[in-house]
């Protein structure tokens, strides 16, 4: 008991000289050197032209009209969050299935008719696996080289434009992988929808 | 596929590489040597023991560094639930979120104090920005902290000869603070947010949508025309989250959130930064007890544990399941993308490098994840299982990981020594009944823990209701839980609702038992080593540096950790797997 109160006194003092240290000091100083130096991203990469906010370039949106590049399957969230009128604010989740029960399978199944139904160009390619499963965010903003080709023919048909158009505005939207090696090389699907309908 | 192959030979190449010279930096900053930051960190230092009036050459008995530590957890406890349940009326809120409901403030302080970061709340939707900076990333820097400083006490119970002291509590963590956490961690947060990480205090922001979403909702249909994106302090707290072993996500979906772990450069030192700590203290070990070669022993064993998980789970994560491979119709082969299982997986991660995390971080004691295990293959996700079972001593948490594993170490000269007849000892000191007591309960803690945990909850009929998967994956979901609180680690099968009374207080007491029997045990053994005489390297000394005690030492692990669980295993994954394929 003794040795309690002895303790007690300097385990607090630590704990708020860490507290001011950590809790303060710290992340003030990031958060003030993120705000000089890094605005735009630390602000959450958001998309502005013209004084509207387009989205931001980090967060997926869903996208099913056949003129715009569609995305990885998006798990909506519409309960978490809401504006100040109760209107509910996009958002979205995992799904957290597991990929080898016989719902999922069903599932993937109905993803991939429906997938094809709306690329009839594509006949029966194999549909690139990125375009019929949730990230691991629900937010995923991006998909793979292959799944955007896989929807160049319908594109350029919607959008009545080559497939040589789409694919410049696809190249211009495209990460390489990290000096070649690390990472995947992606596709950042609202930057090829915001050229598409010729906002950016 | 080779490239695949050359991105995990690199990820691990690169982490050797920063490691050595890591833990030769840490090792000297624990015996107060002349270091890099010296002459910059020496006034605060001194500053901090006046102000604390403590002095720093104190040492401290087994007993009252034990005192010190929980006391300083209980305070953080404390503090951090009171300021998760008062949040609503304190400053810093702008979303104007209400206080946290009791029990999982309870579940969340206690996660957060031990280390284990086990979330069952979103901290976009939960916590203002004033519990996130004040309250966690304060626990996220202290409790890596008070692991580190417990592994040092331990080292000094090696080397000390017939004395009782283990050096003082309040100048390890001092140290550790300025001279390791703090400066590495100012460094990896500004490379982050120069990544492109969220760093901010502003308000939520709210953008267009390119096309509005149509819902149904109780008043018929609803249209949405705006999207949310959550703000925050995220990059400086996600920092010491990874370089810390504590694993808490700053968003729900944790660095899978591309707000949290945007491209491939945040994810390479994201990444990177979770087996830092905890593989730089082999090093560190290795040179503070001066034999170099027990630290790559113990180092080689690690290393050998993960990349035989972190092969079977890339494997299985490539080849998919036929679930999903629908026959061919869905494209899984690895040509223009990452191909195989992309269900809960980004997809500028790809399998690679989500399998490499996943390996990472349920090896270390971290819990963070840049992928959703839940949507894992049946063997992918069981190796995760697996790998916090077996005590999270494969690198594990950051000093609690090493510790655990000197504590199998000391089990496996124990029964080597019983099978040539010698009296055991490792690195000159005899291994006794006493400290063997303690290695056998600081072994058993995890497993413990987990089987008693999961067991109950699976007798209690309202958890059933928590599951999201129905069947074996349903089972794994609630052992995945417990493994997860009862090994500290803190990730998820994350489509278990676990934010339920029960389940908030049941995993909090696993947690806490996990955390503290290893801490207390670590400290008695270091106590009773530090009172012992050193004796003389012998010819009939068993050597523990050589191949074939890297060899006993991972047959131990694995004996007592694999075993402790195939039977639940069985009724989970690899039920899953033969139920998938049939």
């Amino acid at each position: 008991m003794n040795s309690i109160k002895q303790t007690l006194p300097r385990a607090v003092l630590l704990l708020l000289l860490c507290t001011v240290v950590c809790g303060v000091l710290y992340t003030g100083v990031v958060t003030a050197a993120a705000q000089i130096f890094f605005k735009d991203t630390a602000n959450g990469s958001i998309i502005e032209v013209n004084g509207k906010k387009y989205g931001s370039e980090l967060l997926a949106q869903e996208y099913t009209d056949e003129a715009h590049m569609w995305g990885r399957i998006m798990n909506l969230d519409t309960a978490t969050f809401k504006d100040e009128n109760g209107t509910p604010l996009l958002y979205a989740a995992p799904s957290n299935l597991s990929p080898a029960s016989e719902e999922y399978k069903a599932l993937i199944a109905e993803r991939t008719e429906k997938t094809r139904n709306a690329n009839p160009d594509m006949k029966d390619a194999p549909i690139p696996v990125d375009l019929v499963t949730v990230s691991g965010s629900g937010l995923d903003p991006h998909i793979s080289p292959a799944a955007a080709s896989y929807q160049v023919a319908r594109l350029a048909k919607a959008n009545d434009m080559t497939e040589k158009e789409i694919n410049d505005i696809i190249s211009k939207c495209t990460t390489k992988k990290l000096l070649g090696v690390f990472g995947e090389e992606t596709v950042n699907v609202l930057k090829v929808n915001l050229m598409l309908d010729g906002i950016l | 596929m080779m490239l695949a192959v050359l991105q995990y030979a690199l990820y691990i190449l690169l982490l050797i590489a920063a490691a050595i010279p890591l833990g030769a930096y840490i090792g000297k900053v624990m015996n107060g040597e002349k270091c890099l930051l010296t002459k910059l960190c020496t006034p605060c230092e001194k500053a901090v023991y006046k102000l604390m009036r403590v002095k720093s050459d104190e040492q401290m008995t087994a007993k009252k560094y034990t005192v010190s530590v929980v006391v300083f957890l209980a305070v953080g406890f404390v503090v951090l639930f009171l300021l998760q349940l008062l949040q609503g009326v304190l400053p810093l809120n702008p979303q104007g979120l209400s206080g946290v409901k009791w029990d999982l403030a309870f579940n969340t302080a206690v996660s957060f104090v031990t280390n284990t970061n086990w979330q069952t709340y979103s901290g976009e939707s939960t916590l203002s920005y004033l519990t996130q900076a004040l309250g966690l990333t304060v626990q996220n820097f202290v409790s890596a902290a008070t692991g580190i400083a417990v592994l040092f006490a331990l080292i000094r119970g090696f080397l000390k000869v017939k004395s009782t002291g283990l050096g003082s509590f309040w100048v390890d963590i001092t140290r550790i603070m300025l001279y390791i956490l703090l400066p590495l961690n100012i460094i990896i947060s500004l490379c982050l947010v120069g990544g492109g990480v969220v760093q901010s205090v502003k308000p939520y922001e709210k953008v267009d949508l390119l096309e509005p979403v149509t819902i149904l909702s109780e008043s018929g249909t609803e249209i949405i025309t705006q999207q949310i994106v959550p703000l925050g302090a995220a990059a400086s707290q996600i920092a010491i989250k990874q370089t810390g072993t504590n694993g808490g996500g700053f968003f729900g979906a944790n660095s899978a959130h591309p707000l949290e772990n945007p491209n491939a450069v945040t994810n390479l030192i994201e990444m990177l930064s979770i087996l830092l700590i905890p593989a730089s203290l082999c090093f560190t070990f290795g040179r503070n007890v001066k034999n170099k070669k027990q630290g790559y022993a113990i180092f080689a064993a690690m290393l050998i544990c993960l990349i035989a998980s972190l092969s079977v789970i890339a494997v299985n994560e490539h080849l998919a399941t036929p679930q999903l491979a629908q026959a061919g119709s869905v494209d899984i082969s690895a040509v223009n993308q990452a191909g195989g299982n992309m269900e809960g997986k980004e997809a500028r991660f790809g399998i690679a490098s989500s399998a490499t995390w996943a390996a990472f971080t349920t090896a270390a004691s971290s819990g963070s994840v840049n992928s959703m295990h839940d949507s894992y293959t049946p063997f992918g996700g069981m190796m995760t299982m697996l790998l916090i079972q077996l005590g999270e001593v494969v690198f594990g948490g950051v000093g609690n990981g090493l510790y655990g594993m000197l504590a199998f170490a000391i089990l496996t000269v124990f029964i080597a020594g019983l099978m040539v007849g010698r009296t055991p000892e490792f690195l000159g000191k005899k291994i006794e009944p006493f400290e063997m007591k303690w290695a056998v309960l600081v072994c058993l803690a995890t497993p413990a823990a987990i089987l008693i945990g999961s067991g109950i909850a699976a007798a209690v009929p309202e958890v059933a209701q928590s599951l999201k998967n129905g069947g074996a994956h349903g089972f794994s979901e609630m052992l995945y839980a417990f493994s997860s609180a009862g090994g500290n680690n803190g990730s998820a099968f994350a489509g278990f609702n676990a934010n339920t009374v029960f389940l908030n207080i049941s995993l909090g007491i696993s947690m806490l038992f996990a955390r503290f029997l290893p801490i207390v045990g670590t400290l008695a053994i270091a106590g009773s080593l530090a009172g012992k005489k050193k004796i003389a390297t012998t010819a009939g000394t068993l050597s523990t540096t050589n191949g074939l005690f890297v060899f006993l030492l991972i047959f131990v692990v694995l004996l007592i950790g694999a075993l402790s669980f195939f039977p639940a295993l069985a009724l989970g994954p690899i039920a899953e797997f033969f139920g998938s394929i049939s």
